[in-house]
């Protein structure tokens, strides 16, 4: 019997698996916190867990080295705290 | 519960064989003519006589992605279809194989459409013929029973590792009634032991989650088709042995790769599967008592192909005939060429005669097989 019989593709999800995506980034999220009412609505929509909330009570961050741009935080913001812009 | 004889269509015998194979997931979506497996999988699940957890999706192309996640995160899983069924889930069919789950599907042979027909035909199984699924074509009701228990040992062999389908022919098998043994279930369970993957489990809640198939670049990515085949060629032995285990067992023999009837001496040989090779058998009997010397081979695993098994039983031969209830449009009865490219393989030097028949359910008696070797001998 071949011991090459089962060659498997295999991952563990880690930070930064698949290289720095921040790089793919159209436009940019900006959280304004003016007005941000710490609801975490950002937070919990981000496909790609690139919103960090420290702890309770902080304000949301975004990781730029992995946020794509998707701009589902700036639709899903229910007080418009979160704006867009072209990255130059 | 003891072995006892039940007179049950073929549908049953495949059901009978995902229970006692203690088959934990099934998932499934009614399509005639495999509709009475599920149910009656369905039903035994809902009166507890089961004990697992049957997934109602909205398509078979769900229930196959079902199926493959319930065999990755450690569950012996089954699903069954036929035809459109077939071809609805054909991608997941495909993923099964990269997967690399052990799954069990019956397929009840059905013709494609259009024009409408939902009878007999292996034009829906054999378009997955180069996919990676190990292939078995039952040819009675015990062989459907007994081939889903072995199609799990098979597929589970850390060896191999590889989805298996069993085929049945709709209506001539699916809805026909036979005397089948149902075997001892603790017997079953010698033969057939639970399932513990041995080179993965997709679990949410191990400490470790894991993704399974991730995006691979070209050289890699044929390593690892390479490593599928070479579970088709591991699957050659463990089909051998497992079923000879299960003769030892519990007595059945359907063959092995192939099963080979009165082929000693034989200078002519019917080769065929399902019940279209059954029906063989009865042919070789009338032309031996009219002095021809003539046996039968029934390709009883379509995939891995029995190659060797073939150039063996050749031996005398000088003359073999191919029936196919199938048609590759463009080149011929698809079981023919396969035969064909064995022979070229192998320096064998035989001609080879095939005949397309029983294409949509349209009935073969053995008068159809005696003509078609009469005519061509």
């Amino acid at each position: 019997m071949s011991e090459e019989h089962l060659l498997l593709p295999i991952s563990k999800p880690k930070i930064g698996a698949g290289g720095k995506t921040g790089t793919w980034r159209v436009f940019r999220p900006m959280i304004d916190e003016s007005q941000c009412t710490k609801c975490y609505q950002c937070w919990m929509y981000c496909p790609e867990g690139a919103i960090i909330v420290g702890k309770r009570g902080d304000y949301p961050k975004i990781n730029y080295d992995y946020c794509k741009g998707c701009l589902i935080c700036y639709e899903v913001c229910p007080v418009k705290a979160i704006s867009k812009i072209r990255e130059g | 519960m003891m072995p006892r004889i039940d007179v049950i269509t073929g549908n049953d015998a495949a059901a009978w064989g995902a229970r006692l194979s203690r088959v934990e997931v099934i998932a499934a979506y009614p399509i005639t003519p495999q509709t009475t497996i599920v149910e009656t999988l369905s039903k035994w699940v809902d009166t507890g006589e089961m004990k697992a957890k049957f997934i109602t999706v909205e398509s078979e192309h769900s229930a196959m992605a079902a199926i493959i996640g319930a065999s990755a995160a450690g569950a012996r899983a089954f699903t069954a279809t036929s035809s459109h069924g077939f071809f609805y889930m054909f991608e997941m069919i495909s993923w099964a194989v990269g997967a690399r789950v052990p799954v069990v599907m019956a397929v009840v042979d059905r013709a494609m459409a259009p024009p409408w027909n939902i009878w007999a035909d292996w034009n829906d199984a054999l378009a997955a013929r180069d996919l990676g699924w190990i292939m078995f074509f039952a040819s009675n009701n015990q062989e459907v029973l007994d081939t889903i228990i072995q199609a799990y040992k098979i597929a589970e062999d850390k060896n191999v590792l590889l989805p298996a389908m069993v085929c049945l022919e709709g209506f001539v098998l699916s809805h026909t009634t036979m005397p089948v043994t149902i075997h001892d279930q603790e017997k079953v369970d010698e033969y057939l032991p639970p399932y513990e993957p041995p080179h993965y489990v997709v679990n949410p809640k191990i400490a470790e989650p894991l993704t399974y198939g991730n995006i691979l670049f070209p050289w890699d990515y044929a390593k690892v088709r390479l490593a599928i085949q070479k579970s088709m060629d591991n699957a050659v032995a463990v089909i051998k042995k497992a079923s000879q285990e299960f003769k030892e067992i519990f007595g059945t023999w359907h063959g092995d790769l192939i099963k080979e009837y009165k082929t000693d001496n034989a200078e002519y040989l019917i080769i065929s599967m399902g019940t279209v090779a059954e029906e063989a058998e009865a042919v070789v009997d009338k032309l031996r008592e009219k002095g021809m010397k003539i046996g039968a081979i029934k390709v009883r695993a379509f995939r891995p192909f029995p190659k060797q098994d073939i150039v063996k039983a050749i031996k005398d031969v000088s003359k073999v005939f191919v029936v196919d209830r199938d048609i590759s449009f463009g080149y011929g009865g698809i079981l023919a060429g396969e035969v064909k490219a064995v022979f070229h393989d192998n320096n064998i030097d035989v001609p080879v005669k095939e005949a397309i028949l029983g294409i949509g359910g349209d009935e073969i008696l053995p008068e159809h097989i005696e003509k078609f070797v009469l005519e061509n001998r």
